[in-house]
């Protein structure tokens, strides 16, 4: 790593405003300023690039421990880097499950080891994620790693009192459940959308009422107990009526959107190409538009990844046969701009609002998600949105290759990303 | 309908009365040389050859007063081309209800020209019996022969270029209802229909 | 012809009917003497079959012996989605031995197109069953049936023939290919099940629907019956097996008030009591065994289709 402490970053446009110059200094941001002098700082030419605050993400697989060879907390964390986040938080679906304060520290710790970026772990709901019995919640709150957010992601806490419980003991410590919404009876077996195509593909149908109805209990069960829902990648539009409706109500409920959902449809599935089989399933171009139209109103709080890495062999295969996900740290940004700021839907302020400001206020992450300010921490990323890239699988920085935007032309390209003032992504490279 | 001067292009050896005394020549000469018609079984080789084979086998009912059991043996499957082309169509075989074992098979072809489609339909038969002997009728022999094949019953032999085509046209299977055989500039350098 | 058979979609009405009128010059064949025909001499057909489906199979392997093919036989018992061998390393096993065609049944939907369309293998795919997806030699085999009984002498064969799928809809390949396929040849298809077996969406499929056999079976040329899965009897689907029976079998009583044409079909194995009565099953309106029969000539006309020619000339 470079052992420059401070960093000039020349004519960037902060949030896409005037051209401004940014001292980065002892690891947070010195000066702003046009014609801020070097004195010994490195200087970063900036000119066409926009600055955002380091971005977040609150939904994230980084498979260690146990799946090392999909992932792991290093080279999950460059990939992250390489998309301009600076934080992320790695989902608890591991081997151990991080449903103790042992396996979230270990976690935690992978992650400050790797430097890449900061990473907050989640914890377990229930042991196992098995949805019979609390997780040591409050062990894991308590641990050096500070857990903030629950989620069993992957499976669903559908047992309603399980998850009123988690709701009300999470209040103890200002955690949030984050909920993978799919009622697991309507979705046995289930492979894609159900639609007319699913039937057509013989493909077991996944109805968006399986994800609807658990929201829509989540919001009531939230608003009588008093705590905090964060709805994981919600993805139809019923979904996004429940969650406009609960916050019309005044509900502490907050949801996600997942750059796929805003951009691909269930029409990918007559392909048979599991590298379009994710959970929760691609949905109709209706319920695309309808994300991103509450992404854009605010009724989608965030955009999160749900960066889902696997090895070759679990995709090359037949759909039924393949597992769920795909990647997305390192095209999350560029799917922003194409299908919100491209689109007029949001301007980069917004961006930062969705992708950095709200994660990190969800998370309850201190030290990311604020505004580029004199003080705040050095966490940022430059991007080039004049950039057009063709997307390669085995570019990655990620250790798998499931990307579903692969040879597809996305616009913009993460110049650089500073963690705490010092770069982890140079010239669109990985320091 | 106006008269189609293009619908014959190139030059008619054989018209309708020529074809019809061709027929009747070579329907003779079959019964002579098998000294009636008694075992005898036409296979035409579709498309042209069938209706020919209808033919030949009326003028030799109308002689000997009794019924030549006609059919058809499709040859598609054992085209030595086979593999050259995207897959063809199959066309009918009928193999007459008395069958063919032991009986005088008179194979009836429109042209015969390298010799292909015979040796093709001497492997058909082979596959559906084993009759006492097989003649070959063809309404107009060109030349050409690639492999050691030759008629038994010649309509006409007609002297031609490699360069030309000869084109058979029969009243039952084309709509102007005209019968001829006319020698036309070959298109191009594909395969000539036999 | 495309190069792959994977779904009866894949066929133009163009395309179906050369293949019916193929396999009535092939059915002849089972008059002959000598059963064989030379059109695959050196060509290798694999029947890679990773469910059991011994009828199938057999009917496959019988087709291509006629053409002359040489068929290799490759039974893959449980699917990869238990870890054995993964389709792809079948695959490119069947790659190294030549392959010329891969004749596939799996339990996967899909998986037929994901063999063509992988890059695994270079051979001709046919889908003998995917799933819930498709089995489109079925249906060809039933349209060549339907054909033969109700097409042939009249102009436009199944055009306008009214034809009723009945049962199990939803987890049924073989009336997914059926419903593509007979509206192709212009026939009018009405599927008929409980609504729990009719899928989602089944509204735009272009295909009449009915909860009501009795209203049905009166109107129709041919009767379709599809096989009740034990699985589904526990699955919910439908009360009790006695309730489907009553509501969606196919007995002598439903049976006399069929028009005097009107043909039953099953595309086996039939499930008897179930969804078809003994004695409608055995019955003269009964073409179930000459389905099988049928099955043998229409996959020897899809195999010299998909394999007699040359390789260059058939667009994807």
């Amino acid at each position: 790593m470079t052992s420059v402490s401070s960093y000039l970053i020349k004519s960037v446009r902060i949030l896409g405003g005037e051209p401004t110059d940014l001292l980065l200094k002892d690891g947070v941001v010195a000066e702003i300023g046009t014609g801020l002098s070097a004195d010994g700082a490195e200087v970063v030419d900036a000119d066409g690039l926009i600055a955002l605050p380091g971005l977040v993400d609150l939904h994230t697989h980084l498979r260690e421990p146990g799946r090392e060879d999909a992932e792991t907390v290093e080279t999950g964390t460059r990939a992250a880097a390489m998309g301009g986040f600076t934080a992320v938080h790695a989902m608890a679906n591991t081997t151990p499950v991080a449903d103790t304060a042992g396996v979230v520290e270990q976690v935690w710790r992978l992650g400050r080891e790797a430097g890449y970026c900061d990473v907050y772990p989640v914890g377990a709901v229930t042991v196992g994620l098995k949805g019979e019995q609390l997780a040591e919640l409050g062990a894991m709150a308590d641990s050096a790693a500070r857990v903030r957010v629950f989620s069993d992601d992957g499976h669903c806490v559908s047992d309603p009192l399980l998850m009123r419980r988690a709701l009300e003991y999470v209040k103890a410590f200002d955690g949030v459940v984050a909920q993978h919404a799919q009622d697991p009876r309507l979705t046995e077996g289930a492979q894609m959308n159900e639609s007319e195509l699913s039937g057509r593909l013989g493909l077991a149908g996944w109805p968006a009422v399986a994800e609807e109805a658990i929201i829509a209990r989540d919001c009531l069960l939230t608003a009588h107990v008093g705590s905090r829902l964060h709805v994981c990648h919600v993805s139809t539009a019923g979904s996004v009526e429940i969650v406009r409706d609960a916050k019309r109500k005044g509900w502490n409920v907050t949801a996600e959107a997942c750059p796929h959902h805003l951009l691909l449809t269930d029409e990918l599935a007559a392909t048979y190409d599991p590298i379009y089989k994710v959970n929760p399933p691609l949905r109709s171009a209706g319920d695309v538009e309808a994300l991103r139209a509450g992404l854009a109103d605010g009724t989608i709080d965030i955009v999160a990844t749900d960066h889902a890495p696997h090895p070759h062999e679990d995709k090359d295969c037949e759909w039924a046969a393949a597992a769920f996900g795909m990647l997305g740290l390192e095209t999350a940004l560029s799917i922003v701009q194409h299908t919100m700021v491209d689109t007029g839907l949001l301007d980069w302020a917004g961006v930062a609002d969705r992708l950095s400001y709200a994660p990190a206020r969800i998370g309850r992450v201190a030290d990311h998600g604020q505004p580029i300010e004199v003080g705040a921490p050095a966490n940022i990323a430059l991007y080039d949105p004049a950039a057009t890239r063709t997307i390669e699988a085995s570019a990655s920085a990620s250790l798998s290759r499931n990307t579903p935007y692969a040879g597809m032309d996305l616009p913009g390209r993460i110049e650089a990303t500073f963690l705490r003032g010092r770069p982890t992504v140079l010239d669109g490279k990985l320091v | 309908m106006p008269a189609a001067p293009l619908a014959h292009p190139g030059r008619v050896v054989l018209d309708a009365r020529d074809i019809g005394r061709a027929l009747t020549r070579i329907s003779h000469e079959i019964i002579e040389r098998n000294k009636g018609a008694g075992d005898l079984v036409l296979l035409g080789i579709p498309r042209r050859g069938v209706p020919l084979a209808q033919r030949i086998a009326a003028r030799i009912s109308q002689v000997e007063d009794v019924d030549v059991p006609v059919g058809s043996l499709d040859i598609t499957m054992y085209r030595d081309d086979l593999r050259l082309k995207p897959a063809r169509a199959l066309l009918p075989t009928e193999i007459p209800s008395g069958g063919i074992d032991g009986k005088v098979v008179v194979l009836v072809d429109d042209v015969l020209f390298s010799g292909r489609t015979i040796r093709a339909a001497l492997d058909a038969l082979n596959d559906v019996g084993r009759p006492r002997a097989v003649q070959l009728a063809v309404l107009v022999d060109r030349g050409h022969r690639e492999l050691p094949i030759r008629a038994d019953f010649v309509g006409k032999n007609l002297p031609t270029s490699l360069s030309e085509r000869v084109s058979v046209r029969l009243a039952d299977l084309e709509d102007d209802g005209v019968d001829a055989v006319s020698i036309e500039p070959r298109p191009d350098a594909t395969e000539v229909g036999e | 012809m495309k190069r792959h058979l994977l779904s009866a979609a894949d066929l133009t009405r163009d395309d179906a009917e050369l293949v019916l009128e193929t396999a009535a010059e092939l059915r002849s064949l089972a008059d002959r003497p000598i059963k064989k025909l030379p059109a695959l001499r050196g060509r290798t057909v694999v029947n890679l079959f990773f469910e059991d489906s011994t009828r199938t199979r057999i009917s496959f392997e019988a087709a291509a012996k006629r053409l002359s093919a040489d068929v290799i036989n490759f039974a893959a018992k449980g699917s990869s989605v238990s870890k054995g061998e993964s389709l792809k390393d079948t695959a490119l096993t069947l790659e190294a031995m030549g392959a010329d065609a891969v004749v596939i049944r799996h339990g996967a939907s899909g998986a037929p197109h994901r063999l063509a369309h992988s890059g695994w293998v270079r051979s001709s795919v046919v889908n003998a069953g995917d799933g819930t997806h498709e089995h489109p030699t079925q249906a060809l085999l039933d349209a060549f049936t339907l054909w033969r009984h109700l097409g042939e002498e009249r102009r436009g064969g199944l055009e306008g023939r009214r034809v009723a799928i009945v049962g199990d809809v939803l987890h049924s390949r073989v009336a997914r290919s059926n419903a593509l396929l007979l509206k192709t040849l212009g026939a009018e298809v009405t599927l008929v099940g409980p609504p729990t077996l009719l899928p989602v969406g089944i509204e735009g499929w272009d295909v009449e629907t009915s909860y009501d056999l009795d209203a049905v079976l009166p109107k129709v040329d041919a009767v379709m019956m599809l096989r009740v899965q034990r699985e589904r009897m526990q699955g919910g689907f439908f009360p009790t097996p006695r309730e489907y029976s009553r509501r969606y079998g196919l007995d002598g009583r439903r049976m006399a008030t069929l028009q005097d044409h009107t043909i039953v079909m099953h595309p086996g194995p039939m499930v008897r009591g179930m969804e078809i009565t003994a004695d409608v099953a055995d019955s003269d309106r009964s073409v179930i065994v000459e389905q099988v029969t049928n099955g043998v000539a229409v996959r020897m006309a899809v195999l010299y289709l998909l394999l007699g020619g040359s390789e260059s000339e058939s667009p994807e």
